[in-house]
């Protein structure tokens, strides 16, 4: 008698856990301000993803991006690379804290952006150039 | 809860309640833990989307073989 009491509630407890896999399986993307940050970055990455293969910009440990060497750029446009670079970072930026926003944690911010900045390197196509822990740069 | 039903079965839907409170409420706490696995998911979708990649592949084509 004890014992099947004891069993019934592991089956509540276990209830209870599938529930709240469920909760925990996905974090909240789908809001209006995350998908217009989506839309934005990926226009821009029309424009910079010959950067990234020429090596002009590299993805920096932190999931920003950052000018790693500009040579190959003439001086008369290298204000317009700093420029989408700045407004790629803005919009990252903006991005990992609302992605914490969107699930009420604005304090997980920073977990968010450490995450990115691995999938974004993991995820660096070959030729690219990524930041090191040693903050030196490497090719893919 | 079960007023007419006998004493055993009235014990272990109380045990069956209270096991699925307790968890319940453990889940309150749990959840101010960062969760790590459902982020690395979120950055999939959104970095596919944003580098324009084949859905749950990274952009290492199969294709050239790895040989880097």
């Amino acid at each position: 008698m004890r014992r099947s009491a004891i069993h019934l509630a592991l089956i509540g407890a276990l209830l209870g856990s599938a529930g709240q896999g469920l909760a925990q399986g996905n974090l909240e993307i789908d809001t209006p301000a995350i998908a217009a940050l989506r839309a934005s970055m990926q226009q821009r990455h029309q424009q910079i993803v010959s950067h990234y293969e020429s090596g002009t910009i590299g993805l920096t440990r932190d999931g920003l991006v950052a000018i790693r060497d500009a040579s190959q750029v003439p001086l008369a446009q290298r204000s317009r690379l700093s420029a989408l670079v700045a407004a790629e970072n803005r919009d990252r930026e903006a991005l990992y804290r609302e992605i914490a926003r969107a699930n009420g944690h604005p304090e997980w911010g920073g977990q968010v952006q450490a995450t990115f900045a691995q999938r974004w390197i993991d995820k660096a196509r070959r030729g690219w150039w990524v930041q090191q822990a040693d903050k030196g740069w490497a090719q893919r | 809860m079960l007023p007419s039903a006998p004493i055993p079965l009235r014990i272990g839907a109380a045990a069956l309640l209270l096991g699925t409170i307790l968890v319940s409420a453990g889940c309150v706490t749990i959840n101010i833990y960062f969760p790590a696995a459902a982020a690395e998911k979120a950055a999939d979708r959104i970095i596919e989307g944003v580098w324009q990649l084949p859905k749950g592949q990274g952009a290492q084509a199969p294709a050239d073989g790895d040989t880097r």
